[in-house]
């Protein structure tokens, strides 16, 4: 025994690392700095990519953008047209996929996560939604239009807000799981413990302990899965989102176009005066998002500050 | 435990909030349209142009500008009508028009054989109408001063699936051309405009090199070749209209053997040969005879007073010995396909319809 401690290659703490040791002070700090210019160059990239996106559409399209725009139906005249169905049509579906995908995905990755005993179920489950975060979106379009518009026809209306909305839904519903699976994760194991020690269910530690702590964390995993949903056009078109409608929808089982396709018509067209157009399409289409995100964060800080 | 009731009651607030705020939004907006374009009631009596319903198109993003202007000003003259147009290209259009979900088809190439027989299965009859012409536009930069005039099969030697990876300078398409490396750009192999202009270029419908550069927004072909002195490109006549200043047009030398440039005279004339293309729509039987909407939509549309919104939105009209054979077919609901299956790569409408 006193060999072993007196034998320092052998020793786990002290005697092996104490001869490679060397304290080269301004080299470490030097790593240190290189490595805070990496990251500081790494950020500014990406902000800076971001500003030239955001400039160059201002640029193109801030002037286009009027109260006018709108509020006005499409055209074939691009000073006369405007983007009112595609606006209203892209807030009733994400008002839909939000009401849809929030409830399902918390509640499938509460149940994963709290609940499932660990079988071979659970971890085929646990794979298969893993996988399913990575399939590319056309391919739940033409699933949306097989299940959604063709099978419960009689329920969505056929190529409607609610089938284009369900599909998204699902689009993002493997995101939201893994995000609230995540934040679940985050809670340290003691809390629970110490609820199940006084005697608590395990559905009164999940309701008062874990998921008050873990609801900010589900939050922001979900604002990063509706602000993939808000701009996808695949999965839409493939359902069968139209290009030009000029009326609102009145219930769920209207015809229906969203921001980005609108965007995506007046960029493809000859006319110049429509590519301003399209800039600033795309300007709402950030306001929206900006919107809608910024308003999750403070429902997220609300919350947090609650807790 | 109060804590998470309440927030659980303060996030369903909020979903109901948001809710209730969106439903209200699209009621206040549909009330503010004072044409009633949106609402129901509108829908259901009929005002000045007295026709009411809906109208499904759906098809090529060629024929959408067209559809668009029709049907916004359709639906200003028939304000109890609404009028919808999808992109979901020829052959997508005619996926759903074969089952019955849409009434008209837009198509930028005849209907094939393959969709003939679905439509039939599923007992969809149409009426092939022709509504405007096109003219496929060969642009090359405005430094290139050599290729003033090209012949098809000048083309065809540089676009056919032989000529990939050797066709590569200018000098081979024609010993006298500088030695100057060609690029090639054009749409992709999906559309319609590659299909027709493969088939009047190296004779073989959608066969090309694989080694251009294609891209489906064809405003991308317009900087490609503006920024390439030995790019040569081609897409729709709308967008070298829009263009001009930045390309140059070839001129093709038709079977007389002329050199003809696209205009809108050449293309209407028909001597702008081979790649002066008719576009389409297609209209079911079945919606013709029973939605007056759609009876009333197409009328519109080959109405002659309604020409100047074709060329308005870059397009040539049906010249004036072609237009009233269009509405011929159209009133005696002639049914069935004038290419039946094939292209219309050499066909002259005059003769056939």
């Amino acid at each position: 025994m006193a060999n072993l401690a007196s034998d320092p290659s052998r020793s786990p703490l002290g005697g092996g690392s104490k001869g490679r040791f060397k304290s080269e002070l301004s080299k470490r700090y030097r790593i240190d700095s290189l490595f805070s210019a990496a990251a500081w160059t790494a950020v500014t990239l990406l902000v800076l990519v971001l500003a030239l996106l955001i400039g160059d559409v201002l640029v193109d399209g801030a002037a286009r953008l009027s109260w006018d725009f709108l509020t006005s139906f499409p055209s074939r005249k691009a000073e006369e047209a405007g983007l009112l169905s595609a606006l209203v049509g892209t807030i009733w579906v994400m008002v839909i996929v939000a009401v849809v995908s929030f409830p399902l995905g918390v509640g499938a990755g509460i149940y994963l996560e709290e609940f499932a005993e660990d079988s071979w179920f659970a971890r085929a489950i646990e794979i298969n939604i893993n996988n399913l975060a990575g399939v590319p979106s056309i391919i739940y379009g033409l699933l949306g239009l097989q299940v959604f518009v063709r099978w419960m026809e009689p329920i969505t209306g056929g190529r409607s807000i609610l089938s284009g909305a369900l599909t998204l839904a699902l689009l993002i519903l493997p995101v939201v799981i893994v995000a609230t699976r995540e934040s679940l994760r985050a809670v340290p194991d003691s809390l629970r413990q110490a609820g199940f020690a006084l005697g608590a269910t395990r559905w009164q530690v999940v309701c008062n302990q874990v998921l008050p702590l873990a609801l900010p964390g589900i939050l922001t995993g979900t604002i990063l899965a509706l602000s993939r949903a808000i701009g996808e056009t695949a999965p839409l078109i493939t359902i069968g989102a139209l290009t030009f409608i000029s009326f609102l929808p009145e219930d769920l089982q209207s015809p229906f176009t969203v921001l980005p396709i609108q965007v995506f018509n007046w960029i493809s067209r000859p006319q110049e005066a429509f590519h301003t157009n399209s800039a600033a399409g795309i300007i709402v289409l950030l306001g929206v998002l900006l919107l809608m995100n910024s308003s999750a964060v403070l429902l997220r800080n609300y919350l947090q500050k609650r807790h | 435990m109060q804590f998470k009731q309440q927030s659980i009651r303060f996030l369903a607030g909020c979903l109901a909030l948001s809710l209730v705020a969106c439903g209200g939004g699209g009621g206040d907006d549909s009330a503010a349209t004072p044409e009633g374009e949106g609402s129901e009631g509108a829908a259901e009596t009929t005002t000045d142009g007295g026709v009411s319903g809906d109208v499904l198109v759906d098809g090529s993003s060629t024929v959408f500008p067209i559809s668009e202007a029709m049907a916004e000003e359709f639906m200003k003259a028939n304000s109890g009508s609404r009028v919808t147009v999808g992109v979901s290209g020829s052959g997508g259009g005619f996926k759903k028009f074969c089952v019955g979900e849409t009434d008209v088809s837009n198509a930028s190439r005849p209907i094939k054989q393959s969709e003939i027989d679905i439509c039939a299965e599923n007992g969809i009859d149409f009426v092939e109408l022709p509504v405007a012409f096109d003219g496929l536009s060969v642009v090359v930069s405005t430094e290139n001063e050599w290729a003033a005039c090209l012949k098809p099969e000048e083309l065809g030697k540089m676009w056919e699936p032989g000529a990939e990876g050797a066709i590569n300078n200018w000098n081979q398409v024609r010993p006298d051309f500088p030695d100057t490396e060609l690029s090639l750009y054009g749409p992709g192999t999906d559309s319609g405009t590659y299909d027709y202009f493969t088939d009047a270029t190296t004779g073989e419908e959608g066969e090309s090199r694989g080694d251009y550069t294609a891209s489906e927004d064809d405003n991308v072909i317009v900087q490609g070749v503006t920024s390439d002195s030995g790019g040569l490109g081609f897409f729709g006549f709308a967008y070298y209209a829009e263009n001009k200043d930045k390309l140059k047009v070839v001129e093709i030398e038709n079977s007389d053997g002329e050199c003809i440039a696209p205009a809108e005279e050449t293309i209407a004339d028909g001597t702008y040969n081979p790649l002066a293309r008719p576009i389409f729509i297609y209209v079911s039987t079945k919606s013709l005879e029973e939605k007056p909407a759609v009876k009333a939509f197409i009328e519109f549309h080959l109405a002659e007073a309604n020409e100047g919104l074709i060329s308005e939105v870059g397009y040539v009209p049906l010249p004036k010995d072609l237009s009233p054979k269009a509405t011929e077919r159209f009133n005696s609901a002639t049914p069935g396909s004038i290419f039946e299956g094939g292209s219309s790569v050499g066909v002259k409408l005059s003769d056939k319809l």
